[in-house]
């Protein structure tokens, strides 16, 4: 590892494996850094090493990260991994932690690839032992195989969760409910989208494909869901909510016993790393989510900052993977390794391709927008895990006067604990919107700052 | 809470969770240990004492601060379990000077 390359990116699922690898090829001195042991991000997990046969359970489009893989690894790009990113600034010096010591490192360009996290679900007792996200399952499932023992209950919505039923049915996974709380969208409301999304005409098969295959195992699923909670003293014990068709029918409360509750509501960009670059933020309302301002070739708003795949708005894997090579081609350009016109020759095909893939992306969103319930909780609900504040003092704080999550902050300290705001930020700024009457873009988001992971004086002395 | 897909051919090293010996597979992350031992709680969170486990895996949510060899606050789903290696639930937060 030098301390210096004229290319750094950061980040090893498909957008960064591609981007690195992409660059190499043009000739620059490229180096990858990456938080996991093994390069594939968590999309790809473990893919490298994956046995049987976890590796057939978990499916064709798992497998397609190999390849990938492979070419990052042939490509003679530097490759930094078990690496924290635990420093980043607007003079994109980048502070690694690695094995107990800190190093820093500095870069003409970086392609930031840092990918999407989960869209936080609070709803109440989602704090307890025994409640994750539908992706720590799945990370479970590719990174040790392993698998809920007994009942679990999936809730929530989108392709996520319908993916890991389809995984978990294949394992033999006794899956006791799937509790769908996808707002009832309309079918008008998606007919516009769907002409839009045929090119992409298999994304919508697969879907199709996990739904029968759910149906067939006779696993319930529950639609127009209420109320729902996770209960239980010191671990879960139960799942409750409502169901019922809505408009004036009778609603059914549903109260089953469960020892893993698995939640997804979608996943949005992780924006930690483009925020502390200084990358300009826009709001995205399609998919309620933050995005970053960028052109087609991934530039953001800082000069030297480059952005690919779904942490600068969400665009799925395969996307991903072409808009980093997009990203690639760009820096090389900047950096004087290809001219303009063999620039555009190479991208021609890459733009192709990714139109197809984003094709899909309006329907998508579309179809499984997230619930108001869980962005915009009741009083009681924790919606910062870390420092344990509720909706309710948020509330109270945007009443008190507080216009934005910066301000809240300083008056709870909710986004103060050691994940800085990722698992509250959407819903904070939410809630400050929902209570002032602002728009999402007047009411913002929270500042990052680093240290971005715990680092004690020590690792930041050992270097 | 959760278990082995398969559990036969499966390498595995010795460690410590909270002074008891347990078999874990090789390779597999620390927080995906502690729920494959049937752990109840891997912390106390430092505000309510409010028990929690892993609750993203990713790296995320710092749910899985625990104390390891004797180092508190590690994020127990990034780290890659080890032989011999001591795990402790962590009690609030961290102190700040410790005896080694």
């Amino acid at each position: 590892m030098k301390d210096h390359y004229q290319l750094l990116v950061i980040g090893a699922g498909p957008a960064g494996l591609a981007a690195a690898a992409e660059a190499a090829r043009l000739g620059l001195d490229v180096a990858l850094v990456d938080e996991q042991k093994a390069p594939g991000g968590q999309i790809y997990r473990n893919v490298g090493s994956i046995q049987e046969p976890v590796s057939t359970y978990l499916g064709k489009d798992y497998l397609r990260g190999k390849p990938l893989v492979e070419e990052f690894l042939q490509s003679g790009a530097t490759y930094i991994n078990s690496a924290s990113v635990w420093y980043l600034d607007e003079r994109l010096e980048t502070g690694l932690l690695i094995d107990g010591a800190s190093h820093f490192i500095t870069a003409e360009r970086l392609i930031l690839a840092t990918g999407a996290q989960e869209r936080p679900m609070p709803l109440p007792g989602w704090q307890l032992p025994g409640v994750m996200t539908a992706g720590a399952g799945q990370i479970l499932l590719k990174s040790a195989a392993m698998i809920p023992s007994r009942r679990v209950v999936l809730a929530g919505s989108g392709p996520l969760l319908l993916l890991i039923a389809w995984q978990y049915l294949q394992v033999g996974v006794k899956i006791g409910a799937i509790i769908d709380t996808t707002p009832g969208s309309g079918f008008s409301k998606l007919l516009p989208y769907l002409p839009r999304a045929l090119p992409a005409f298999d994304y919508l098969l697969k879907g199709l494909s996990f739904i029968l295959a759910i149906k067939k195992a006779g696993i319930p699923v529950y639609k127009a869901v209420a109320d729902l909670r996770a209960e239980g003293h010191e671990s879960l014990e139960s799942v409750s909510f409502t169901t019922g068709l809505g408009d004036g029918n009778k609603r059914t409360e549903i109260d089953m016993e469960a020892e893993t509750l698995l939640l997804h509501q979608g996943v949005i960009p992780n924006l930690r790393l483009p925020l502390a670059a200084g990358c300009e933020l826009e709001w995205d309302a399609l998919q309620q989510s933050w995005k970053i301002v960028k052109d087609i070739w991934g530039q953001s708003s800082v000069d030297q900052v480059l952005v690919a795949g779904d942490c600068a708005g969400i665009v799925g894997a395969r996307a991903g993977e072409l808009q980093g090579r997009l990203c690639a081609l760009q820096a090389a350009h900047q950096l004087k390794k290809i001219d303009l016109q063999p620039r555009d020759r190479a991208a021609t095909r890459i733009k192709r391709s990714l139109q197809r893939h984003l094709s899909i992306r309006p329907f998508l969103d579309t179809l499984y927008p997230p619930a108001k319930a869980y962005q915009l909780p009741d009083d009681e609900t924790l919606v910062c895990r870390c420092e344990e504040v509720n909706a309710g003092q948020i509330r109270e704080a945007a009443r008190m006067g507080c216009v934005g999550p910066n301000q809240v902050k300083a008056f709870t300290r909710c986004g103060m604990g050691p994940c800085q705001g990722c698992l509250c930020g959407s819903t904070v700024s939410a809630l400050i919107a929902d209570e002032t009457g602002a728009s999402m873009e007047q009411v913002g988001y929270f500042r990052v700052r680093p240290p971005f992971k715990p680092i004690t004086l020590g690792e930041l002395a050992n270097t | 809470m959760f278990r082995l897909v398969d559990e036969t051919s499966v390498d595995t090293l010795k460690l410590s969770i909270e002074g008891r010996e347990y078999d874990v597979p090789v390779g597999i992350s620390v927080a995906a240990a502690v729920l494959l031992c049937g752990i109840t709680r891997l912390r106390n969170t430092p505000v309510s004492g409010s028990p929690r486990l892993p609750y993203c895996m990713m790296g995320i949510c710092f749910d899985c601060l625990m104390t390891i060899d004797g180092f508190p606050n590690q994020q127990a789903c990034q780290l890659e379990v080890r032989e011999n290696m001591t795990i402790e639930i962590q009690q609030g937060a961290a102190e700040l000077l410790q005896q080694r």
